[in-house]
This record gives C-alpha cells, sequence and structure tokens, in this order.
C-alpha cells in the first residue's frame, strides 16, 4: 500500500480528479468519521461557539444568538470582585506547587523502577504502584476523610501516642494544599511512571555497557544515561502539564472543599461551578471560564514556543 | 580514572540495597492505607474507632458489610453505575473505533484536517457552562444519556488507538483489500483480531472512568433514584449522611456504625475495578507502551 500510495499521490499532483477517485473509493472511510465528527461538533465545538455568552447577558429564552451584548462587563465584574485575587492565588498556588512537587515523582520513581535488578520485584512495584490510579476520587477523599480525622483518625492517634495536640487537617486552611498534593502524589506516581518505564526501556543498551567501560558507576549511568535518555519525553509532558496549569484537578478539590478551608481550597473551577451551575449565573461564569481557558491557550503556546527554539522536543 | 574493581562492586552492592530499600518504603506507603481499610472493614467497628486496629483485623466481623448491603441506596447506585458503564463503554469503544481507524490510514486524503479538529479541543475547550448549556438545550438533562453522550470520545484514547492501528503491518490491510475486502470488512475481520491488547486496555480505561466518575452526575442528574454509586458514596463517605439510615437507639453505637459502614463500603465499591485490573494488566505493556512512546 506504501508503493500505491506513492504512485497514487504523483496522480493526483497531476489531476484533480485522481483526489477526486482517490476520496470517492474510499468513502466508507469518510462514513465512519460520521459519528465522531458529530460528536466533536456538538459537544466540543458547539460549547466554543457558546462561550460567546461571555460577552453577552445570556437569557435563556432569547437563546445564545439572540441575547444582548454587553461587551467586556462580565470580565471587569470579575476582576473587580472579592474572589478574584483569591481564586488566582489559590488556583496558581496549587499548579506551581504541584509542578514542583509532584511532577520529578514519576521520573524518580520510573529510574528507581529501572535500576530495581530482580525482574519480579520490579513488577512486584510496578502493579502496586499502579493501583490507586484506578480508585475513585471520592474514596480517596473518603479515604483521607478517615485517616485524617480529628478524633479518631489514624494521623492523629499517632500524634496523640507522640503526645502532640489533635490536628482537625481536614477543616483547616493551611493543611489544605499539602494534603491535595500528597494525596495526588500517592494516587498518581505509578501510573504516571509507565511513560518513563517505556522511554526507558527505548534507550540503546549499548550506551549504558559504553558508560560502563568509561567507569561510570551506577549513579552515574542514572544521571548521564537513563535521564537524558527520558528528556525529550519529560519535555513534551511538561509542555503538557503547563497547557493545563489552570485546570488544577478540581474535581478532587470540590469533593475536599468545605466551609472552613474555603480560603485556600476556592479555585477558579470550583467557582465557575458553585456561582456558575448552582447559582446558574452563566454569563458570568462563562467569562470566568473563557479567561481560564485563554490563560492556558497562552501558557501551552508560549511554553511550546521556548521549547523548540531551544531545539528540544516540542508538541509541534 | 577507574576505580579498583573490589572498591567497585561494593558501591554497585550499596546503590543495590538502596535502590532495594527506597522501593520497599514506597511499596508500603502505597499498599498501608489499602490494607489498613479491608482490614478495618472486617474488624470490631469498636476495634477501630478506638484506635486498636494497626493492621491486620481485629475483632472479626462482617458486620459493617451486612450494613452496606442493607442500604438501599447503595444497592440502587450499584444498579446505576453498572448499567451506565456498560452502555457508556459499549458507545466509547464503538466511536473510538470508528474515529481512530480511518485516521489511522495514511492513504485517506485530509486525515490530518479532521485529526487537527479532534486533537485541536484537548488544549482548547468551550468550559463547564457552555457545555452544561449544549447538554441541557439538548434535552439530556437528568437522563443517563448525559454521562454517556458528552464523553462518548476521550481524545487521548483515540490518539492511543490510532497509534496501535498504525503498527498493524500495511501489507495485511493491502493483501486483504486486493482481495476485494471492503474498508468495514478489513476492519472488522482484519483489523480488530489484531487490536485485542488495545481494545482490553481501552475497555479498562474507559470502563474505570465511567466507574468512578461524579462530577457529571452532579451537575446533570436531579433524581436521587438515578444517582451513580459515586454519588452515593460522597453522601456517605464525605458528607457523612449514613448516621440517619441507622435506627440504633443508642448513639455512640450509630456513630460506630456510620464509621465502619465506610470500609466496607469502599471495599465494595472499588472491587470491580480493581479485579479487572489483573486481567487487563498484562495487555498494558502491548498497548499504552505503543501508544505511549510513539503518540
Amino acid at each position: 500500500m506504501r508503493y500505491a500510495k506513492r504512485t497514487e499521490t504523483a496522480v493526483a499532483r497531476s489531476s484533480g480528479s485522481a483526489l477526486w477517485r482517490r476520496m470517492s473509493t474510499r468513502y466508507d472511510l469518510y462514513l465512519m468519521l460520521l459519528l465522531p465528527t458529530a460528536y466533536y461538533l456538538i459537544f466540543q465545538y458547539a460549547p466554543m461557539y457558546g462561550m460567546q455568552i461571555a460577552f453577552k447577558n445570556f437569557i435563556a429564552a432569547k437563546g445564545i444568538g439572540g441575547s444582548p451584548w454587553v461587551g467586556l462587563d462580565q470580565f471587569t465584574q470579575f476582576f473587580d470582585s472579592y474572589y478574584f485575587w483569591r481564586l488566582i492565588r489559590n488556583t496558581l498556588s496549587i499548579s506551581v506547587f504541584s509542578l514542583i512537587f509532584a511532577f520529578p515523582v514519576p521520573i524518580l520513581l520510573a529510574l528507581l523502577i529501572n535500576e530495581i535488578g530482580s525482574s519480579r520485584f520490579k513488577r512486584w512495584v510496578q502493579n502496586v504502584t499502579y493501583i490507586p490510579h484506578f480508585i475513585s476520587l471520592v474514596v480517596v477523599v473518603g479515604m483521607l476523610g478517615i485517616f485524617l480525622d480529628g478524633d479518631h483518625g489514624f494521623v492523629n492517634q499517632l500524634l496523640k501516642e507522640a503526645g502532640l495536640p489533635a490536628v482537625s487537617f481536614l477543616q483547616s486552611p493551611g493543611w489544605f494544599k499539602p494534603i491535595l498534593i500528597l494525596s495526588n502524589i500517592w494516587q498518581t506516581m505509578g501510573f504516571s511512571s509507565i511513560i518513563y518505564i517505556a522511554a526507558l526501556s527505548g534507550i540503546d543498551p549499548a550506551q549504558y555497557e559504553a558508560a560502563m567501560i568509561d567507569g561510570a558507576s551506577r549513579l552515574q549511568r542514572v544521571r548521564h544515561v537513563s535521564l537524558p535518555g527520558i528528556l525529550p519525553t519529560m519535555t513534551i509532558l511538561f509542555i503538557l502539564e503547563i497547557g493545563h496549569l489552570m485546570n488544577v484537578g478540581f474535581e478532587k478539590i470540590l469533593l475536599m472543599q468545605n466551609q472552613l478551608n474555603m480560603e485556600s481550597s476556592d479555585v477558579i473551577a470550583t467557582f465557575v461551578y458553585r456561582v456558575g451551575i448552582q447559582q446558574a449565573q452563566y454569563s458570568y461564569t462563562a467569562a470566568v471560564g473563557l479567561f481560564n481557558a485563554v490563560i492556558n491557550f497562552i501558557l501551552l503556546i508560549a511554553v511550546n514556543w521556548a521549547a523548540r527554539r531551544r531545539g528540544g522536543a516540542s508538541l509541534w | 580514572m577507574e576505580k579498583s574493581a573490589p572498591n567497585r562492586a561494593a558501591g554497585e552492592k550499596a546503590f543495590d540495597t538502596a535502590i532495594y530499600i527506597i522501593a520497599s518504603v514506597i511499596l508500603a506507603i502505597v499498599l498501608y492505607p489499602l490494607v489498613f481499610i479491608v482490614s478495618a472493614s472486617f474488624s470490631d467497628p469498636g476495634e477501630v474507632v478506638a484506635g486498636h486496629m494497626w493492621l491486620w483485623p481485629k475483632g472479626w466481623s462482617v458486620q459493617s458489610y451486612k450494613l452496606v448491603f442493607e442500604n438501599g441506596d447503595v444497592w440502587r447506585g450499584y444498579l446505576n453505575t453498572i448499567v451506565y458503564a456498560v452502555v457508556g463503554v459499549c458507545v466509547n469503544l464503538v466511536m473510538t473505533v470508528l474515529a481512530a481507524y480511518p485516521l489511522s490510514r495514511q492513504d485517506l486524503p485530509g486525515r490530518n484536517v479532521f485529526m487537527f479538529g479532534y486533537v485541536f479541543t484537548m488544549f482548547f475547550s468551550g468550559g463547564l457552562i457552555p457545555t452544561y448549556l449544549v447538554v441541557r438545550d439538548l434535552g439530556l438533562v437528568n437522563t443517563m444519556w448525559a454521562l454517556i453522550v458528552p464523553t462518548a470520545i476521550a481524545t487521548f484514547n483515540l490518539i492511543i488507538m490510532r497509534t496501535f492501528f498504525q503498527t498493524i503491518p500495511v501489507e495485511l490491510q493491502e493483501s486483504a483489500s486486493m482481495d476485494g475486502c471492503t474498508n468495514g470488512r478489513l476492519l472488522l475481520s482484519v483489523v480488530l483480531p489484531l487490536s485485542k491488547p488495545i481494545l482490553a486496555v481501552m475497555l479498562l480505561y474507559y470502563g474505570v472512568a465511567h466507574w468512578n466518575s461524579f462530577f457529571n452526575a452532579l451537575i446533570y442528574l436531579n433524581d436521587h433514584d438515578k444517582y451513580p454509586l459515586q454519588l452515593i458514596l460522597r453522601e456517605i463517605l464525605i458528607q457523612n449522611q449514613a448516621t440517619a439510615d441507622l435506627n440504633d437507639p443508642n448513639f455512640a453505637d450509630r456513630i460506630m456504625m456510620a464509621e465502619s459502614i465506610k470500609y466496607a463500603l469502599i471495599v465494595v465499591a472499588s472491587i470491580p475495578v480493581l479485579l479487572l485490573y489483573p486481567f487487563v494488566q498484562r495487555y498494558f505493556v502491548q498497548g499504552v507502551m505503543i501508544g505511549a512512546i510513539k503518540g
């Protein structure tokens, strides 16, 4: 087929009717794409069209197109609101702390697993660390409630044994972010390490042999062979991560949120849910959501541009 | 400068020991909470609340499982989730294959246009409110379809599947199409039978996503009767609403029961996914790794 394709391309260049023939003989492939394309148009692109309500005063009876324009009013209302800086601060700090503390963990875990000699033990570590990924967020947050309970939670039992005062972890704003990020690491490190383990297994063994001949120790081999070997993967995942910087895992935050920790747990996405869905202020929260999406998109493009300029791996 | 041989061997040994110790600590950190939950679910609630249970069950009891199975909400939630997950995964698999196969064909004119249109949505999307309005305007609110249709394709899974399809030798498909095989037949009788590993992995991914999701149900479903398991779990585990269901006259016992039902509930809710996992796990290398590296 590769051969066939080459000749067909040549023919296609010479006449438009050949391209038409090439397309029409494969009409059934386009038919297959019909439903998926409809899905993307309805559930991904129609909402993008609907985003215009961010610049309007959405009135359900008039529909998206018929509601009156109000320009940037919704945005200025958000920027001037009491919540604005709190939301920005929480959203950014959770993402930045996650990047600093959670992003390197799967990399270190993959490097560690790669160094385990016994293949049985290696598989054990891999399969066990994957398990938490399959546990639901509701259950994980429920488990946090059990272990961190103010009276009879496991951690407070330990504190009591040590003669320390009990801490109500889940009700305190100060503990919210550490608990969120640490439990995220517990849940995702194993599964996120898969991609790095795959990249590590792709490194040419000859490189390790060469390093050994040069007298490199195990640690030096990890640093000078393994780490550079997975650098492209790290870069790609880092870019993707930055592209979602403002999309903190809000579903878990929502589950962990309560009146007492609101000061540090309220992020843009939970605000959109609370004010948009629960209080039906559609235009206002669509504006907040659009603001969020645009920042993400700009960050993604900027980081990808920087990665390309540096000549490393990039998304496009 | 090269170190002397015995010195180096000792260094290697120390390195190995350190690796094993760190790996064991990680294993313990990951496993401990899980073992604790399972043990607590089989323990006497009094011992657990008093903090006497540390690792293995203390005062063996299946009382909390009885409470879980007597709870009507849990049963209904469980059945709802099974229906949503089974129908949802079928839709997911059909839609993802329909999108991934044509896009894996190098000889399809315009495939990059489609691909770009699909992948773009990974980086920019309309967001919660406009999506909610679309689902509402389609009349899907408070129906099970609100949990299935808006998440019919996960673009990331589509990319993995397309990458897998591209690894199937072109010659195979070519010879089949020379025998007069249509593209539909080709997909059904040549490509899909060779794609069992990736289909298994997709089954796991989509299945787990449906089983564990709660947010769409939270925003789209109004009737408590239609709630999936995760929303029931949220009420009992996080919002502590189980206390009202238990008619024990003794308040202290009631609190204890409300606590102990949590452990059994976590086990019961997580079992299906954890049982599915070992079956699919062996396909990981074939399925995910291929998708991961080339995608």
